[in-house]
């Protein structure tokens, strides 16, 4: 744990002065604010996915794969579709990140609802069906941009392509406060997750109230996704490979443990993966597609592991 | 109706189609119960045949009658009426002969050949829910046709729809190996290792393409769209059209193939043989259409599902019918989306995700749940 910690304070430093050395002074303060929200979405994919994983009792589900980041892009291109861009930007950041993440916070709710609250489907059914969802919402956002004309559609473009490049500060600051808060709120049930973690029929046993505590975490949990994916867009994998990886890394399921290890992984891996990137490679925005590709591969290994505890 | 017509006609043939595998003792074909055997080959009456026959025709019909709409849609003007009389001037006839007609007969040749390229792949691999894009064939066709492009950028186009259906038969080759290291074989597990396998070869093409700049073709081409169709380019289009026809003509022997391995052999079949035909038919198809049209997703998939739902199983009956739906629903959703945002029009790959992934959660959906 110690050690993680030190490797994230070493990448968060690395990537704030390598290559800038001639030019501390001007090139630090504004790397600030990228880093910022590298460790923001990190920590946020990170206790999201295992929360969630926590809830539903499985290795393989997270938020992104049920086809979040395809809704974000959708609610992202609907608001220019039916408000026009003008309306869109004439809003103060904080308000429409506001909208946004409630528009987000409604849908995914009854995903959530649908999904979880009737009879238990198979696991992998739920994933297909979230899987197919993400095209659908794909195909129907290229749809809207494709009518739209395309003046509005490059400003759609240049907000939904992941990328650390262009955040807001006073969106941060919003952010911040929302991860800081849903995270106090999560360390402070530490002990009541590893309760959920042992299945329904344990937890009910050990004397929790099963559905209010689910619901309270699925909620933060799309509290969270919402943030992540409105700073800097779809990364699909990123939140199974971290939490696989921690997993792993804590020998552990108990979440005063995995969630640390989780958030900090995540933190390394980002910043890492971009200063590396950026620095040794000179690309720029393709750490997404590195991340696709390989938590695509660690993905299909966990189905043909089984993927079930 | 009365009773013994319906036996001897529609319903000769259960719509819940009967599972050989169950019926026949495994192993030992020869010793099948005789009712098995009638099920699988009752003769069917005359009024039935007769009246397939005209349900087909019907369906060809309605067909016709769509490519027909589709020859007359457009921001050129073009009356019925002077094609009929042949009365056009030099421009419209240039427009009718290199442009809309091979875009009609271009969309009837993709439609229909995709659908039966998917009942095709359902067949092979015993699954409902697989088709070229649920299988990863798609995507790789797209990575050999980038491939190429950047190795080999002046070939002729056919070398390099070759390379595509290389591509293509690799991909879908190393999706089967992984479906048999897979212990779980729940039936939406298979399309779910498909698509992530779609995923990680896309994120390899999408790495490759922004190296290149390339990122914009590489999404261009990976949307079918029918609109860059001109005489000179469609006729590939006839390749797949043999395809699917060699697939009816080889149609019992890969339902025989999906029964598994020894029961193929023991009825005298080369198994390896025949799924190699298959593969081949599977990958050649997807390579050409990807190249000259691009990826129409999901369109297998739905196509034979709904006809199965309709019409059962029987495959010498169905497979028409498939190659007919397959193609009056790439007409239709070409159709909408030429008229949506008239004189321009969307990409009919975007139409066909659309209704093509609803139709598909539909059928996920529909099934009980809780089947694990």
């Amino acid at each position: 744990m110690a050690l993680l910690g030190a490797a994230a304070a070493l990448v968060v430093l690395g990537f704030l002065v390598v290559g800038a050395f001639d030019a501390l002074a001007l090139l630090v303060p504004m790397r600030v604010e990228r880093v910022a929200a590298m460790v923001l979405v990190g920590v946020a994919i990170a206790v999201s996915t295992v929360l969630f994983q926590t809830v539903t009792e499985n290795r393989i589900l997270t938020p992104s794969i049920m086809g979040f980041d395809a809704l974000y892009a959708l609610i992202q291109t609907s608001a220019v579709f039916f408000l026009g861009s003008g309306t869109v930007n004439g809003l103060a950041p904080p308000l429409r990140f506001a909208v946004e993440v409630a528009a987000m916070l409604v849908f995914s709710f009854l995903i959530f609802r649908w999904v979880f609250g009737g009879a238990r489907r198979s696991l992998y059914l739920v994933v297909l069906v979230g899987i197919v969802f993400g095209v659908l919402f794909r195909s129907l956002a290229t749809f809207m941009q494709r009518v739209i004309d395309p003046n509005e559609y490059l400003i759609v473009q240049d907000r939904l392509f992941a990328s650390f490049n262009a955040v807001d500060p006073t969106l941060l600051v919003v952010c911040a406060a929302v991860v800081a808060v849903a995270s106090a709120w999560v360390w402070s049930r530490r002990r009541e997750l590893d309760v959920l973690a042992l299945g329904r029929a344990n937890a009910v046993t050990l004397g929790l109230e099963h559905h209010r505590s689910t619901m309270a975490v699925l909620l933060v949990c799309a509290l969270l996704v919402s943030v992540s994916t409105a700073l800097v867009g779809p990364i699909t994998f990123f939140g199974l490979l971290v939490a696989n990886l921690a997993y792993l890394v804590a020998g552990t399921h108990r979440h005063a443990y995995v969630l640390p290890v989780a958030s900090l992984l995540a933190v390394v891996t980002l910043v890492g993966g971009q200063t590396i990137l950026e620095h040794v490679f000179g690309l720029d925005t393709v750490l997404s597609v590195i991340v696709e590709f390989v938590g695509g591969i660690v993905f299909i290994m966990l189905l043909v592991r089984g993927g079930r505890r | 109706m009365t009773g013994p017509e319906l036996r001897s006609g529609r319903g000769a043939v259960s719509t819940t189609a009967p599972r050989p595998a169950a019926r026949l003792h495994p192993g030992t074909g020869a010793e099948a119960p005789p009712a098995a055997r009638s099920q699988v080959a009752r003769p069917v009456g005359r009024p039935g045949v007769l009246r397939q026959r005209l349900g087909l025709l019907g369906g060809l019909a309605a067909v016709l009658l769509l490519a027909a709409i589709s020859l007359f849609v457009g921001v050129s003007e073009l009356s019925v009426g002077d094609v009929l009389t042949g009365d056009l001037d030099d421009a419209q006839r240039q427009t009718l002969l290199a442009s809309r007609v091979p875009r009609t007969v271009s969309i009837l040749l993709a439609g229909s050949a995709m659908a039966v390229v998917g009942l095709v792949m359902q067949l092979l691999v015993r699954n409902k829910f697989v088709e070229p894009s649920t299988a990863g064939t798609t995507e790789s066709a797209g990575l050999g046709l980038l491939v190429v492009t950047l190795l080999a950028p002046g070939m002729p186009l056919l070398g390099k729809m070759g390379v595509a259906a290389v591509f293509a038969l690799a991909g879908t080759a190393l999706f089967l190996l992984i479906l048999r290291r897979i212990q779980l074989r729940s039936v939406v597990v298979v399309p779910l290792v498909g698509m992530m396998l779609a995923g990680v070869v896309g994120a390899l093409s999408t790495f490759l393409a922004y190296g290149n700049d390339l990122l914009h073709t590489l999404s261009s081409w990976m949307t079918g769209d029918f609109s860059g169709v001109v005489r000179g380019r469609y006729e590939m289009l006839w390749i797949v059209a043999g395809c699917a026809v060699v697939a009816y003509l080889a149609a019992n022997r890969f339902t025989v193939a999906g029964l598994g391995q020894e029961f193929t052999t023991n009825l005298g079949l080369n198994y390896r043989r025949v799924l190699a035909l298959g593969l081949a038919i599977v990958a050649v198809t997807s390579a050409v259409v990807v190249v000259v049209v691009g990826g129409l997703p999901f369109l297998g998939l739905v196509v034979p599902n709904v006809v199965s739902l309709a019409m059962g199983d029987y495959l010498r009956r169905s497979l028409p019918w498939v190659a007919l739906v397959g193609a009056g629903f790439v007409l239709v959703c070409d159709i909408v989306g030429r008229l949506v945002i008239y004189p321009a029009e969307v990409p009919i790959g975007i139409v066909v995700g659309i209704v093509g992934a609803g139709l598909f959660l539909y059928l996920l959906l529909r099934r009980p749940s809780g089947a694990r």
